[in-house]
């Protein structure tokens, strides 16, 4: 079969594979009808994230028809329409059965590694390095989904595949993200980020009953998305200053949450800034570039809450730890346990609350992924987010 | 601000962590898991032998002179009382020391003292005198055997002790007590979560035979009895004597606080030999023995919630530590290797 393949940093290729099969009782092989590039796969492209290996196969966000399933497997036969969660979770452990399915403890044969560089292993995901399970991505024709009596989720004929692809990571993170907020009537949400997950947890804000919602980014067509899809108010924050403007829109008080939908790949107005932390990354004596961490935390209201769901991977200086702990700040954060938000927010897609289909800007055929990487790392041609066809 | 309990020591000498609920279940006490293993009494004897020796030859050196034949000699008497004074300090050494299996190395040198000493009376000697010396010279040849002996297996016996890897670890799994020692209890499962076994057979409910997988197509086998069965709260088990490698283990399932399951405690302990099957057992269990029995329950808690050991493509064969070095591409694999 045709599959992306990472061959080193900044180079993706299109390669020839075998076709996944079956390994364990529970798996059930899908084919893929439509695929997404994430922007936690800019972070393998850049080569950030260790662990790689030169022909991993890409891809964590996917959805298609399932042809075969192991014996275990009931509850999916050949030809039912999928799509799959990003993080793979065997559904039986302590964590899966409270609902917290990216850090199921069955999940990454690799947990050895993972607990040597973050203490516990969190659960293994699709196409993510070999820390995080070395298991074959989605970018492909087909792939082996693991526990599919867990993950999987039918999807209705009438649903689009550009809508259904966003349950498999984008749409549940963002949700999750705002959900993390615990909105209250009257709140003000500010969101760093106005890639697709930042998007959509604007637009989740929203949904949950957030009074405002201000976003906060660097490119005007991705700040007119938020404008337009979820009622937000917008800082650009390579011109104004993020802070300043924050306490004068919300009267002195600041956000009431903050989200982080940036994570370790951020940039800043300040060029001194963000050379710090670019040279410390470069030398790898930092792993991150925090500074939509950072900021949440300072603009933050005193009590509030800082819901983090960008991906951060290993070690972040500066951390404003004093305004954090002296200002009674709550921390929330977590991968998306993306299994407990697939069926409510299919039903929201249903209900026609909201088309999560509005952060795609490009579709191309999978050949094209090379190209569908680069203009989605360059911020080419408007790009928000780049949807593969099989 | 709260004070923090009072960490408990772990006994023994050895990094051994063990949960504060460990012990109280207990059923027996091997030595290769809970202790020293058994002292030898040999050398103790060899001290008292030596006090006693000792203190005659202090207390009664001109018959003891005449006894070995060399009363003739002017210095005679002081020889002995030195070499009694010396035969005290080897006593205490080996009836008070810590270490006894070591002090009979200075009953040794002072065995070849002895000798060399009676070899030199022998040369100057005749007729009855002569006769008793080389009396005298076989006995003590005989003792400096038995010290010999005695030294040397003491030895070996530490080396072996200090060779003695033990390993306790323990992990949390989201089913019963009842099921996790059901599982476990069946040994025949052991080799679907421990990589290092090939297959274990149970010839009744005591003994059982087991293949390991060792490098280089090398096979090592064992049998086993298991010494102590607590029905859903405990296994232990050691090898039967004769075996290569000696080995004991011991699994307790305890109810996991705050209604999360069991906690499945595990102690073993092995003696490589030493030499090439001493090696290679080494490389059975890798760099990290503790990482590889890591992975062992890790596959053992994936069999019972999972109910399967998780394959990725990178690890096609599940948890191992060679494995998580040696990453394949995260690919499918090709047919020959299914």
């Amino acid at each position: 079969m045709k599959a992306t393949a990472w061959m080193g940093t900044d180079h993706v290729k299109v390669i020839d594979v075998p076709d996944p099969k079956l390994m364990n009782a529970r798996d059930a092989i899908v084919k893929i009808s439509t695929t997404a590039i994430c922007g936690s796969d800019l972070h393998l492209y850049h080569g950030y994230i260790p662990a790689m290996r030169k022909g991993d196969i890409l891809g964590h966000e996917f959805m298609g028809e399932v042809v075969e399933v192991g014996p275990q497997v009931r509850n999916l036969k050949p030809g039912d329409r999928v799509v799959v969660p990003f993080p793979i979770a065997c559904g039986h452990c302590s964590s899966c059965q409270r609902g917290l399915y990216s850090v199921c403890e069955n999940s990454n044969p690799n947990a050895g590694i993972a607990e040597k560089v973050m203490g516990h292993s969190p659960a293994g995901i699709f196409g993510y390095s070999h820390l995080l399970g070395g298991y074959a991505g989605g970018q492909a024709e087909y792939a082996r989904v693991p526990f599919a009596d867990i993950g999987p989720l039918k999807v209705p004929d009438e649903i689009p595949d550009d809508q259904a692809v966003t349950l498999a990571d984008v749409f549940p993170t963002g949700y999750m993200g705002a959900e993390m907020c615990d909105i209250k009537p009257g709140q003000v949400i500010a969101v760093w980020g106005a890639g697709p997950v930042g998007l959509l947890a604007a637009a989740s804000a929203r949904l949950l009953g957030a009074e405002r919602v201000i976003v906060i980014d660097r490119f005007p067509y991705r700040l007119r998305l938020a404008e337009q899809h979820a009622g937000a108010e917008t800082i650009n924050y390579e011109h104004t200053d993020v802070l300043d403007t924050l306490n004068e829109l919300t009267a002195g008080r600041g956000p009431d949450a903050c989200i982080d939908a940036v994570g370790l790949e951020g940039h800043h107005g300040n060029a001194a800034i963000y050379a710090y932390d670019r040279a410390k990354q470069a030398t790898r004596t930092e792993t991150e570039r925090p500074f939509a961490l950072r900021e949440a935390i300072l603009a933050c209201r005193s009590g509030g809450v800082v819901s983090v769901i960008g991906a951060y991977g290993g070690v972040v200086d500066k951390f404003p730890m004093g305004a954090f702990m002296n200002r009674s700040l709550t921390m929330r954060t977590g991968q998306c346990h993306v299994q407990r938000y697939t069926r409510p927010l299919l039903e929201r897609i249903q209900r026609g609350e909201i088309d999560p289909s509005f952060v795609v800007s490009h579709r191309m055929p999978l050949r094209d992924a090379p190209k569908g990487y680069k203009i989605f790392q360059k911020k080419q041609d408007e790009c928000t987010k780049v949807l593969l066809k099989v | 601000m709260a004070e923090p309990p009072p960490r408990r020591r772990a006994d023994g000498g050895h990094a051994e962590r063990r949960g504060p609920d460990v012990d109280h279940v207990d059923g027996v006490r091997l030595p290769e898991l809970d202790g020293a293993p058994p002292k030898n009494a040999l050398p103790r004897t060899l001290g008292w032998l030596s006090l006693a020796l000792g203190v005659g030859a202090l207390a009664e050196p001109t018959p003891l002179a005449r006894l070995t034949g060399v009363d003739d000699s002017p210095a005679a008497v002081a020889v002995i009382r030195a070499v009694g004074a010396r035969e005290l300090s080897h006593g205490a050494a080996l009836v008070a020391g810590r270490h006894p299996g070591g002090w009979v190395w200075t009953r040794v040198l002072g065995d070849a003292m002895d000798l060399t000493l009676l070899g030199r009376a022998l040369a100057h000697r005749r007729g009855e005198r002569r006769r008793r010396l080389a009396l005298t010279t076989a006995v003590i040849a005989g003792i400096t055997a038995v010290d010999l002996a005695v030294a040397v297996a003491a030895t070996r016996a530490r080396r072996a002790r200090d060779r003695m890897i033990r390993i306790s670890l323990g992990v949390t799994v989201n089913r019963s007590p009842a099921d996790a020692y059901r599982f476990w209890r069946d040994l025949e499962n052991l080799p679907r979560f421990m990589a290092h076994l090939e297959s274990v057979r149970a010839d009744d409910l005591r003994r059982s035979h087991w293949i390991a997988r060792g490098p280089a197509g090398r096979h090592i086998e064992w049998d086993a009895e298991i010494i102590d069965d607590q029905p859903n709260r405990s296994v232990a088990w050691r090898s039967l004597p004769g075996a290569q490698v000696p080995n004991a283990g011991r699994v307790r399932f305890l109810p996991a606080p705050g209604d999360r399951g069991t906690e499945v405690r595990v102690q073993l302990a092995y003696a490589p030999p030493a030499g090439s099957l001493g090696r290679a057992v080494a490389k059975l269990f890798g760099e990290e023995p503790e990482q590889q029995v890591r992975d062992d329950l890790r596959r053992f808690k994936q069999m019972l919630e999972a109910g399967e050991v998780v394959r990725s493509d990178g690890s096609p064969n599940g948890i191992s530590v060679r494995q998580q070095v040696m990453q394949r591409p995260a690919q499918p694999l090709p047919d020959t290797r299914r």
